[in-house]
């Protein structure tokens, strides 16, 4: 009943999946931020669509995003980076995901419809300041 | 001849209508949008192999709409709609290539299920980065459809003479 066929497409399924997997192993930010990598210096908070907040990346601070029915997500700014360190979720995919510092870099929770963006990318000036 | 029509499609929309509910009921500790068994696909998957393209296809449509205005709202449709639409479709188009046997019809609509809910996700969040989803959903969406699709294959072999005379 089963053909050979279908174990080909089972095994090219996973093969796109170990694929993903180990380029996000090696901190490759698949697919965002490939080629490009400017510096953010905002994060903008989103929930449920709706705006909600943004803060500067400079300043370090922890900062906890409520909703009502006990839904919450916790991130923190630490040297310019944004973190999810706690929520809700069951899932806990958001807190897995790597922290974001480049510009248009996300981290997205769905269970609690939050949604972090860094905005506000300018040229990496990284460089010519140390000069 | 009609008569027996009406009432086939009467029975499998109930038969999807009831299996929808019942999946409902049990959701899978998981809370993305996209992973769910897929138990109506089944019924999808029989009458794709035991009747027809159409008779699938507005199977799929009616069962949709039924479900989300019984159970679900207008958000939750449009992410049935978009998974429901494209896995109905490609299973149609792959059954017609003859590539795969039920089984692999079946994992082509539990995957494309999962990828046309996340990229209706990705156009109501306004965000890209929901596409880190994605190889887990591959994941549950193949061992669902592997499942479906061998349930389905034993169902239709024992169908067989009664759709014979359809």
């Amino acid at each position: 009943m089963i053909k050979k066929n279908d174990f080909i497409l089972i095994g090219i399924i996973l093969a796109i999946v170990l694929l993903i997997w180990s380029l996000s192993f090696f901190k490759i930010n698949w697919p965002m931020n490939f080629f490009m990598k400017t510096e953010g210096s905002k994060v903008r908070i989103t929930v449920d669509g709706q705006e909600y907040k943004i803060l500067d990346l400079d300043k370090d601070t922890t900062f906890s995003i409520e909703q009502e029915n006990g839904k919450f997500n916790t991130f923190e700014i630490r040297d310019g980076y944004v973190d999810m360190i706690d929520a809700s979720c069951p899932d806990k995919i958001c807190v897995h995901q790597k922290e974001i510092h480049y510009d248009h870099e996300t981290i997205v929770c769905l269970p609690n419809k939050v949604v972090l963006e860094i905005i506000d990318g300018q040229v990496n000036e990284v460089d010519s300041v140390a000069n | 001849m009609k008569t027996k029509k009406i009432a086939t499609y009467g029975l499998l929309v109930s038969l999807a209508f009831i299996l929808s509910y019942l999946e409902s009921l049990f959701p899978i500790p998981i809370p993305i949008p996209g992973i769910k068994i897929g138990v109506a696909n089944l019924v999808v998957m029989i009458a794709l192999y035991g009747f027809g393209s159409t008779q699938a296809f507005v199977l799929s449509i009616i069962r949709i709409i039924l479900v989300g205005f019984t159970f679900g709202n207008l958000s939750t449709m449009m992410y049935s709609l978009a998974g429901g639409l494209l896995s109905c479709l490609l299973m149609i188009l792959f059954k017609k290539l003859k590539f795969f046997s039920m089984v692999g019809v079946s994992i082509i609509g539990g995957i494309s299920h999962n990828i046309g809910q996340i990229l209706m996700a990705i156009l109501i969040l306004e965000s890209a980065s929901i596409i880190n989803y994605l190889p887990a959903l591959l994941i549950t969406g193949t061992i669902t459809g592997t499942l479906i699709g061998i349930i389905g294959g034993l169902i239709e072999k024992r169908l067989k003479k009664f759709l014979v005379n359809y």
